[in-house]
């Protein structure tokens, strides 16, 4: 994993605190009492906790499976009371996500390239930003790559981040072969002996076979330049996403060979369960998380947090 | 990737053979099983129930009887429940007086901008004077973005330059609607969350300062859990008129077209199915039930092959599918036809997969090189070969592999999948009869 954040960071704790909004408490109002020390263990519970993850878009095979085995660990008689349902239910969660992490393909590699990608509209060019900014505060010489190509604007809307964090950013014009954007990214940074090399992507859904093949070429032209590359290849998964963020894991991973996700709009009322159903089946870790549209706007994940902002 | 609903309730249905009516505990499990589908489809938890307590009753109340296809009884009860929630298309609405005003609203990413162009388009095609104007005054470069994608689509875009405040701008493109006689100003906003009270005052005021006669709510297909909150707070600070459902270009199921009519009881005006500008249709209640329920989206591959296929030859193929003698010659047709259809990976992707489809691969690395060497591979072969593919042995099939510059094994491969066609085709033929009295027995339609 690269290490993005060196010094003390707000945490998720804190940003969802601050995003904390009327609607969140009410529903934090409704489910936290249910879940008090004291209240015994019955199929009422069950019934409530499955709504809860259901709600927060774990899925249903996962939340099945969830509870399956917490049923069978409570018929063992292994919990006193609802409250340590409760945080045997967390603790398997956070066991799911708390994934080995990747093997530091990157050490040493210089520069490190990062694609970003994902389906349209998700976050990728403002998580590019917002990553820029925390290279830049760290000193890190940093070259944003605008190979989305394709959508109206993409490229002067990841220009104004380039400039908000002060680095470099290599472009072509609309219309362009992303792959040839991602060569005169790459070439220009090692030239410049930049750190960083991030790649942003056009949006493409998974399902789009040419636009696969596409990153699959980006790739390669990215390999070519730089041993190894990319080290990193991020999917930004927006939090509202239901089911079908299992699928975009999937296609992803298979064609441009995923290593970690962003996990957009927390700020929002949307839990972004989905994360559960793919760490469960994909093992793909959750890196960062976006709550909100400022450059500070992300944070690392953790997973202690994010489960319990599931329940609230 | 999930089970549709038809199979879900035949596996609940099959451990009931033999029994004479439908009892509670019977229906109990179908309906679990219907809610399982649902919320694979992404239809939010609280909506689900309550469709499922209709469909009980609906269910009850008709005596869905155990010997006569109980799950085709029972799905087209859902499906009709499905269908009565989304209600039929509505007409758009335009103000007495031009210019009118449409405003479109939405979370971040949703498609706002993109769907502004496509509405743009679609208005000038059908005879009015649409003029554009962004209000995103936040977003890096999104104004930028509606004035190329005005420019690409060659309507005209006030731009409001020097001008920041969203109120500011739209009372400016109101003057100048009435100045250049535009009929319709399509009002493109930036991207917020329903819980922004200051964004969403914004909004409530951009509204009252505009009077919009539609107000869009734009919302992506793979929306999930969260459509409920999300719609139901835009719709209570606006008064939404419509859905624009985008993305559904994709493999999302949409649930969330039933959740978002549900709370804000807006019907669905129009579909986004690309990313071009003229991916817009206009809303068909029955293809999201049936992609809802994960039966494909039939309606809208056979208005596609439709729209491509040469009507002759698919006259000529029927008959020869009656008469099982489906031919190397026609499966190259088929080939021929299937490229001529556009992106492969769409039009499978609005099969069913049910019966002979049931297993088909779920990546079907079909691509069009390949078609291309399977063309090729029957352009080698005699008339001879290709009325009668029994006589290619293996001294023809290096011939042909050599003609085609292609591979022996791709020949035999090309041979393989055009028996397995001719196997199903069989099947399908005989299986189509059969379900044609089905259905005449159970009474549907
Ligand atoms: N509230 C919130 N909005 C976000 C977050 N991240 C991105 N956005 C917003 O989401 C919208 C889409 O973001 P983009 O960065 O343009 O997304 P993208 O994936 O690059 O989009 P395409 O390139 O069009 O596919 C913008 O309005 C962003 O400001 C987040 O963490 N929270
Ligand atoms: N595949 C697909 N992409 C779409 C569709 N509608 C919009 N998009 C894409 O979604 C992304 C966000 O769209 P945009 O219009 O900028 O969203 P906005 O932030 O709501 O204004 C862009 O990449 C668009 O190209 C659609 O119907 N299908
Ligand atoms: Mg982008
Ligand atoms: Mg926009």
């Amino acid at each position: 994993m690269l290490t993005l954040f060196g010094k003390p960071e707000p945490t998720l704790l804190d940003r969802l605190k601050q995003s904390v909004t009327k609607t969140r408490e009410q529903l934090g109002a409704r489910i936290g009492p249910l879940l008090a020390g004291g209240r015994s263990v019955d199929p009422q519970l069950f019934r409530e906790l499955e709504a809860s993850l259901l709600a927060a878009d774990l899925g249903v095979r996962t939340t099945k499976e969830l509870l399956a085995g917490l049923r069978e660990d409570a018929e063992r008689g292994n919990f006193q009371d609802a409250a340590q349902l409760k945080e045997a239910l967390k603790k398997r969660l956070a066991d799911l996500l708390r994934l080995p992490e990747a093997a530091p393909a990157a050490n040493g590699a210089r520069p490190q390239v990062i694609f970003v990608v994902g389906v349209n509209g998700t976050g990728k060019t403002t998580t590019i930003g917002k990553l820029a900014w925390r290279l830049k505060q760290e000193g890190r010489p940093t070259v944003l790559c605008a190979a989305d190509t394709f959508r109206a604007a993409a490229i002067e809307q990841l220009e104004v981040w380039a400039q908000r964090a002060g680095v470099e950013i290599v472009r072509q014009k609309t219309g362009a072969d992303p792959a040839a954007v991602v060569y005169d990214g790459l070439s220009s940074a090692i030239k410049g002996s930049a750190e960083v090399v991030i790649v942003d992507t056009a949006g493409r859904l998974h399902t789009k076979h040419n636009l696969m093949a596409e990153l699959e070429k980006m790739k390669r032209t990215a390999a070519k330049l730089v041993p190894g590359a990319p080290h990193e290849v991020l999917l930004v998964l927006d939090a509202t996403t239901g089911q079908n963020g299992l699928a975009q894991a999937r296609e992803f991973t298979a064609h441009a060979g995923v290593t970690g996700i962003v996990l957009t709009k927390l700020d929002g009322t949307a839990k972004g369960g989905i994360v559960v159903a793919i760490a469960r089946e994909l093992g793909l870790p959750v890196r960062y998380v976006g709550t909100g549209e400022q450059a500070d706007d992300l944070v690392p994940f953790d997973a202690p947090t994010f489960v319990n902002s599931l329940f609230d | 990737m999930f089970d549709n609903l038809t199979e879900r309730l035949q596996k609940v249905f099959k451990t009931l053979r033999g029994q004479a009516k439908l009892t509670e505990e019977h229906l109990d499990a179908a309906l679990g099983a219907i809610r399982e589908g649902l919320l694979d489809a992404d239809v939010s938890l609280p909506v689900v129930d309550e469709l499922l307590a209709h469909i009980r009753q609906k269910s009850l109340g008709t005596e869905v009887t155990l010997q006569l296809l109980p799950d085709q009884q029972v799905v087209k009860i859902v499906r009709d429940e499905l269908l009565e929630l989304l209600g039929q298309p509505v007409r758009l609405q335009f103000a007495s007086k031009p210019p009118s005003v449409w405003l479109l609203v939405g979370l971040q990413g949703s498609g706002k901008t993109t769907s502004t162009g496509k509405l743009a388009k679609w208005l000038a095609e059908h005879g009015h004077r649409p003029v554009v104007v962004s209000t995103d005054v936040y977003r890096p470069a999104a104004r930028e973005q509606l004035a190329q994608v005005a420019q690409a689509i060659r309507q005209p875009c006030f731009a409001g330059t020097g001008l920041d405040k969203p109120v500011a701008i739209v009372r400016g493109a109101l003057r100048e609607a009435k100045l250049s006689a535009y009929d319709v100003i399509l009002v493109d906003t930036a991207g917020r969350l329903h819980i922004d009270d200051q964004l969403m005052e914004e909004l409530s005021q951009l509204k009252q300062e505009l009077s919009p006669t539609e107000i869009l709510f734009v919302a992506d297909a793979m929306t999930g859990q969260d459509a409920v909150r999300s719609a139901g707070e835009f719709h209570r600070r606006l008064g939404l008129t419509g859905v624009l459902l985008t993305k559904l270009d994709g493999d999302a199921r949409g649930g969330a077209a039933l959740s978002i009519r549900k709370v804000t009881g807006a019907p669905v005006k129009f579909v986004g199915v690309g990313e071009k500008y003229d991916a817009l249709e206009p809303f068909y209640p029955d293809r999201i039930v049936s992609r809802i329920l994960g039966m494909g989206d039939v309606l809208s591959l056979i208005e596609k092959v439709e729209k491509t296929v040469d009507q002759k030859k698919a006259q000529k193929l029927a008959e020869k599918l009656r008469k099982s003698e489906f031919t190397l010659e026609d499966f190259r047709d088929q080939i021929r036809q299937i490229r001529k259809m556009g992106p492969l990976e769409q039009v499978l992707g609005m099969l069913p997969k049910i019966g002979p489809l049931a297993n088909m691969p779920k990546n079907l690395e079909i691509d069009e090189k390949q078609f291309k060497h399977m063309e090729a591979i029957i352009n080698s072969m005699t008339a001879e070969e290709r009325t009668d593919h029994k006589v290619i042995d293996g001294s023809r099939r290096k011939r042909i592999a050599r003609g085609s510059g292609t591979s022996v094994q791709e020949v035999n491969q090309l041979l393989r999948q055009f028996q397995e066609m001719q196997r199903m085709i069989k099947q399908y033929g005989s299986m189509k009869g059969r379900m044609r009295g089905m259905g005449k027995l159970a009474g549907l339609s």
